[in-house]
């Protein structure tokens, strides 16, 4: 798994690319709240276009950076995610914490 | 049960397997040309089984993983076994959100229960086996 992000005028954008199980989950919290921790937008989006698994593990950092981000105020959002993601998204309430972004014009 | 075809696979309880583990389970799943969503959703309830051993079984003692499955016309058969130190109570480990922490989920035998088409789990102190049915509809 690996994480790059890039910042526009309003948000910034993290591309998750390959699998987010237990094997990566301390490298994407380490790397997740050092971004969160240094930017200064309000928004920040998943895009996980290129996320190619994600299972429950990937459920519970994803519940612990929300955390660390309604402390610095920043809303998540997310897109791109395949149809299983979807379905985990949907049944671990994380669409509830984050919002379903079909395109970037939406924020 | 008659299988037309079966596979067994042992790993180490690692981290570093628990890919290696799904994508040889699903890989064996595709022999029955089940959907991508399918398949998909197959994949991810194996890696909640075997993370589970991995994460909850030997502490830090070490053991293995064993995965036995078997292949009916239209159905995958899987076994996910671990000589842990086993579930005290496995209807309670099975409700949502029942974490032991550290950023844990609790979700695993949720995503399990959802994403395949039958799900038991047997434990008792030292052995664990959660199994699996998961059926292939041919897209069209």
């Amino acid at each position: 798994m690996q994480i790059s992000y890039f910042e526009d005028e309003k948000k910034v954008v993290v591309k998750i690319v390959g699998e987010l199980d237990e094997s990566a989950s301390n490298v994407a919290k380490q790397e997740l709240d050092y971004i969160l921790n240094s930017t200064n937008k309000k928004a920040l989006v998943f895009d996980m276009a290129r996320m190619s698994f994600m299972d429950s593990t990937g459920i519970g950092v994803l519940i612990g950076r929300y955390k660390i981000a309604k402390k610095l105020g920043i809303a998540l959002y997310v897109k791109n995610l395949s149809k299983t993601v979807d379905k985990l998204f949907y049944m671990s309430g994380l669409y509830e914490i984050m919002t379903k972004l079909e395109n970037d014009n939406e924020i | 049960m008659k299988f037309n075809n079966e596979m067994t696979l042992t790993v180490k309880a690692l981290s570093q397997n628990e890919a290696f583990a799904r994508s040889v389970a699903s890989a064996f799943f595709a022999q029955l040309n089940p959907t991508v969503e399918q398949l998909e959703d197959f994949k991810t309830a194996v890696s909640e089984a075997v993370t589970n051993s991995v994460v909850h079984a030997y502490e830090k003692s070490g053991g293995t993983i064993e995965l036995w499955a078997g292949l009916t016309d239209n159905a995958i058969y899987i076994k996910i076994k671990d000589r842990g130190v086993g579930i005290d109570d496995v209807s309670k480990a099975m409700q949502p959100f029942l974490t032991t922490g550290q950023e844990r989920s609790g979700m695993g035998f949720t995503v399990m229960q959802a994403f395949t088409d039958k799900l038991e789990v047997e434990s008792a102190k030292g052995y664990t086996c959660v199994s699996m049915v998961k059926y292939a509809n041919v897209e069209n």
